[in-house]
This record gives C-alpha cells, structure tokens and sequence, in this order.
C-alpha cells in the first residue's frame, strides 16, 4: 500500500501535466514499515528528465540527483521509498521499458496517465522481488492521510486515522 | 570509509543504511562490503563479476565512471553512495 496525502498526490499529477506532451519524473520520500508492504510518502521532489533526445515516451532521473535527495532524506530521517512519471496519451499501466529500467525492488513506482494535458488516472505498482532475475510489478492500493480539519487533534493521532480512498485512481 | 546503502539493498546490510567499511580505493572498499555482507554481491555484481551496468557508483558528489572508476583512491572520511539508476517511458501504446 502506498499512502499520500492529497497534496503531495495532486502535486506528482500536475506536474505530469505541466510536462506534457514530455514525460515528467520524481522521487517519493518517506518511510516504510518493517514488513517493506506499507510506504508513507511525506513528501516527493520533482526531478529533471534527462531524456532530451525522446522525452515524450522516456524519461531518465540523473543519479547526482538521486544522490542529493537522498542525502536530503536523510538528514529529514527520510528514504527514498518511490518514483513518479507520467504516460503522456497512454495508460498509467508500466510498460516494458518501466520494468526493464526498474532496479528499486521493494519500492514503488507511480505512474501517470495525462491526455492532452490533463491528468487522468495514477496507479502504483510495487516492485517486489529478491534479485533482478526473478523482480515483477504487483499492483498497489494508493490511499490517502487522512488530516484533520481541526488544530485540536494531535499529530500522533493523526498519523493513526484510517486512511480514505483516492480520487482519481482506478484501483 | 562510509558506503550508503539504497533503500532496496539494505535487507542484505543488514537492515543499515550505511556501512562502515575499511579500503584504499573504491574496488576495495566494495570488496570488502561484499565480504562483511556476502548477500550483497549479486545485486551489485553480475556472474562475470563486473559491476551491474544500472549500479550507479557516487564518491561525494562525483560519478566514478569520470574518475578512475573502481581505482579511485578513497580517504576515510570519503562518502560512497550506491545509487541503482532510475528510467523508464511509455509503450508505442498511442491512445
């Protein structure tokens, strides 16, 4: 399960759209139970793509920039726990070339469908696996924080609610 | 010398997100991570022993492969991050 809160959520599919008709890519930073089943993004970083020879069908995060954000995440007791990329006019479902290049396992990928500038429907899939050879996609529930509108509830107690389903998604 | 370990890598490290590992140069510092931590090798190795090709390699802020790649000399209070790379890009799947 992969969980957001609503702003962070809104900010990876604008940027898909922003982007468009290019792909656009990013990190998710945040943390993750002990089982590895449960990541919490607290907050995401845009990235540039790289691929300026195709931008439109691929996209390439420069590892400098993974090594900054990183350090970055560290310092705020963060880990890189995903990535994000948009699927200009095509299905937010991970392509050959998603699997191919993904050598995170245990963290998620989130992808973005955008027609014509607008962002459609974001799906996450979790990259499960022990080693490259036996690595695949399972799809992933992406849920909400739930934050309450009130001052009075305490953080801790914030962190605990349930979370809420995702507009937007078609899981 | 410090070695980060990325997020995917640490349930073979022990679970740490950096290592402390003793090396005069990049190869050896890796050497000597594979050897403290064995389950490490073949994520970061292929069969012929060569460095994955998507394992990145950062001494500080700089890409080994414009250094003297795996013979970079090291100090101790050099940082060496793994950094496995991160691409992708839609199918010719036009809607």
């Amino acid at each position: 399960m992969l969980e957001f809160k609503q702003s962070d959520y809104e900010e990876i599919r604008r940027h898909g759209e922003e982007t468009y008709p290019d792909e656009c890519c990013g990190v998710l930073l945040g943390t993750m139970n002990e089982e590895g089943d449960h990541r919490i993004v607290s907050s995401t970083v845009r990235c540039h793509n790289t691929r300026e020879d195709r931008p439109q069908d691929r996209f390439y995060i420069d590892p400098r920039d993974l090594v900054r954000i990183q350090r970055q995440g560290r310092e705020q007791g963060l880990d890189i726990v995903g990535f994000y990329h948009s699927h200009p006019d095509c299905p937010a479902q991970w392509s050959k070339t998603d699997f191919a290049e993904a050598h995170w396992i245990g963290c998620s990928y989130v992808i973005t469908r955008v027609d014509k500038a607008r962002a459609v429907d974001t799906n996450s899939f979790w990259l499960r696996g022990t080693e490259e050879e036996d690595k695949h996609f399972e799809d992933e529930p992406i849920t909400f924080v739930a934050v309450a509108q009130k001052s009075d509830v305490p953080l801790s107690a914030q962190a605990s609610m349930p979370p809420a389903e995702v507009p937007g998604s078609d899981k | 010398m410090k070695v980060l370990i990325p997020t995917p890598l640490r349930q073979y490290a022990g679970k740490k997100d950096s290592v402390e590992v003793p090396g005069t140069t990049v190869g050896e510092a890796l050497k000597n991570l594979t050897i403290s931590h064995p389950d490490l090798k073949k994520h970061l190795y292929n069969e012929e022993g060569k460095l994955r090709a998507f394992v990145n390699l950062y001494l500080n802020d700089e890409d080994i492969r414009y250094m003297e790649k795996e013979n970079t000399p090291v100090g101790q209070s050099d940082t060496l991050s793994i950094v496995p790379s991160i691409a992708g890009g839609k199918d010719d799947r036009v809607i």
